[in-house]
């Protein structure tokens, strides 16, 4: 399972920048008919939609009217709106550190056990099924009833064996329920910058780990002046990456707050607009706002892959 | 001797920590499945881990849950519509893909560089650019709410990337291969079905497990283009609204999540290699 290369997903950007080998001769037409159909479903389904999108996001709720900026300002003005990018600069804040550093910290030591493929099964297993899966697991851990029922939740039983009230998680307001949320995220997550992590760590050569224990280094200090370092790089992929999907987090708000009690996203209130209050003007506003703040993010992801690769 | 004990003291606490996070992380989906295979009384009146005091006393297990989840409530008919979705939505986008791989890796065309730079653009590209101008022509066509209009949406969301991927592992397969094969006189389809497919399946098998998952596992294409009518919608639509309608009956819930996440486990399970490599190099897809 650790067989992986950390970048596969920005493998070589530029094509042919140099390219020392002949193309296959063909006639003219034929690469056209090669290409045709994914250009043609490219441009219906991606180029001219997110292009419409930009140029309606200027328009009233049935893109009838031009209103301007008028859309970008309800969105930067009004309540829900703000709430929901407080609420996603939580998740950036929250679940991006908690993902890499426990997918760090769980790759590093899990190198030093005979069932290292076990616990990495376990551990990148929720990137298998739903968003809409995991929030029904854990919606069931949250559960909450009344004190003088028996508690099915799992973490309200526990709070009961101690003593303590139950407490309704999910309507808690805002800290309490969003950081549940951001929880769920960080269980489905972690296994994937484990991963990640876990390849680029095996790979540094153990000849350098060796020499340090050898000079009498404690394991904290190699792992703070020497793994760290030369994980670097891969950190920051990862940590990008991880800002990129939460950026666009949406499944799991909808299935277990869809949004109530101050959990609202970005991606889930374009959503309510598009269809809910038909607001197709503020609707796609809402989405190139969401493509403006993803857009630097990738930037940063494929300059990083260039420099390692000049490195290496 | 000595020193052996001590080593195997010193990682203790190693291998506690790591059977401790182990533990944590899989409690969840155990509590999930135990209780799909619970009595609604026993549900309601207790937790699932008290099945633990009589682990024996099967009289307390049943299948009534996911009889009545597959049928009445219709997760049967909700796991087929994925099935029609999922399957159509995978093929089709690999199948272009590669033809336009193929040719993006290693024939000459005027606008090589241009495609493919715009192809690399297109993978930033969030799905909420795209859903309210494609939305309003599928609702001109007649295509929302519909099977083929999903596929074909799949399609064109999954396509950047599927190209990305098999334009890197076909531009990578050795040059000679193409300069004999013309010199025997073979077509550039020929060399395309006889040589370049059979020599990339396993970059196919890890696109393929990579998209087919993520039609699967799916909530928001979904919603947009076919909404919640039960002849169409997806397991993902319909649990997200049993959510909603059956917020309580934890016996029911988990039993519908269950089988939603059967054949994801199955494939994560039995082919785990080609799925590890098609779920990372998916990560940024839009």
């Amino acid at each position: 399972m650790g067989c992986v290369s950390s970048n596969t997903a920005y493998a070589e950007i530029s094509v042919n920048s140099k390219r020392k080998y002949a193309f296959m001769r063909t006639n003219k037409l034929t690469p056209w008919l090669y290409i045709l159909p994914a250009v043609s479903v490219l441009f219906f389904f991606l180029v001219y939609p997110s292009l419409n999108t930009i140029y309606i996001s200027f328009f009233n709720h049935n893109s009838e009217e031009f209103i301007g900026f008028k859309n970008f300002l309800f969105c930067f003005t009004n309540q829900v709106m703000q709430n929901s990018f407080r609420n996603n600069a939580l998740w950036v804040a929250i679940f991006v550190p908690a993902c890499v550093f426990l997918g760090l910290i769980i790759a590093v030591i899990v190198d030093r056990v005979k069932y290292e493929s076990t616990i990495k099964s376990i551990i990148f297993m929720p990137m298998a099924i739903s968003f809409v899966g995991a929030g029904v697991i854990w919606k069931f851990v949250f559960a909450y009833r009344p004190a003088a029922d028996a508690q099915t939740g799992i973490l309200n039983a526990l709070r009961s064996f101690f003593h303590y009230k139950p407490l309704p998680w999910l309507i808690m307001k805002p800290w309490i329920n969003n950081f549940c949320l951001i929880m769920v995220g960080v269980w489905i997550w972690t296994g994937f910058c484990m991963v990640i992590l876990s390849a680029n760590y095996k790979g540094i050569p153990r000849e350098i780990l060796e020499a340090a224990r050898v000079d009498g280094a404690n394991e904290f200090r190699i792992f703070w002046k020497i793994i760290l370092p030369l994980m670097k790089p891969t950190i920051a992929v990862v940590s990008t990456t991880m800002i990129i999907n939460v950026l666009k987090v949406f499944d799991i708000v909808y299935v277990m707050t869809n949004g109530n009690f101050n959990t609202e996203v970005i991606a889930n209130r374009m959503y309510k607009e598009m269809f809910l209050f038909r607001n197709f003007g503020r609707a796609s506003a809402i989405a190139v706002i969401l493509l403006v703040l993803i857009v630097p993010m990738i930037v940063i992801n494929i300059q990083r892959f260039r420099e390692q690769e000049i490195i290496r | 001797m000595k020193r052996k004990i001590i080593a195997k003291l010193s990682t203790l606490p190693i291998n506690l920590f790591i059977i401790i996070v182990a533990f944590i992380w899989m409690l969840p989906s155990v509590g999930l499945l135990i209780t799909s295979f619970r009595n609604s009384a026993d549900v309601a009146a207790s937790g699932w881990w008290t099945i633990f005091e009589h682990p024996f006393n099967f009289t307390a297990y049943t299948l009534k849950n996911y009889q009545e989840v597959v049928g009445r409530i219709g997760i049967g008919r909700a796991f087929l519509n994925t099935l029609y979705i999922t399957i159509p939505s995978t093929v089709i986008p690999i199948l272009i893909a590669s033809f336009a791989a193929y040719a993006f890796a290693w024939m000459k065309f005027p606008g090589r560089r241009f495609f493919f730079i715009l192809l690399v653009a297109l993978l930033v590209i969030p799905l909420q650019m795209t859903m309210i101008p494609v939305l309003r022509i599928f609702n001109r066509l007649g295509l929302a709410g519909t099977l083929p209009g999903i596929w074909f949406a799949h399609a064109g969301y999954g396509l950047p990337l599927v190209i990305y991927l098999l334009f890197n592992f076909i531009s990578g397969l050795p040059s000679e291969l193409f300069d004999s094969s013309s010199i025997d006189g073979a077509t550039p389809f020929q060399v395309f079905v006889r040589m370049v497919l059979p020599l990339s399946l396993p970059a196919l098998a890890s696109v393929t497990i990579f998209q087919f998952l993520w039609v699967w596992n799916d909530l928001l294409v979904a919603l947009v283009y076919l909404g919640g009518t039960p002849d169409v919608a997806p397991l993902t639509v319909r649990i997200s609204a049993l959510v909603g309608s059956y917020g309580q009956d934890w016996e029911l819930l988990t039993a519908a999540a269950f089988v939603s996440m059967l054949l994801p486990l199955i494939l994560f399970l039995g082919l785990q290699r080609y799925f590890v490599k098609g779920i990372l190099a998916g990560s940024i897809k839009g």
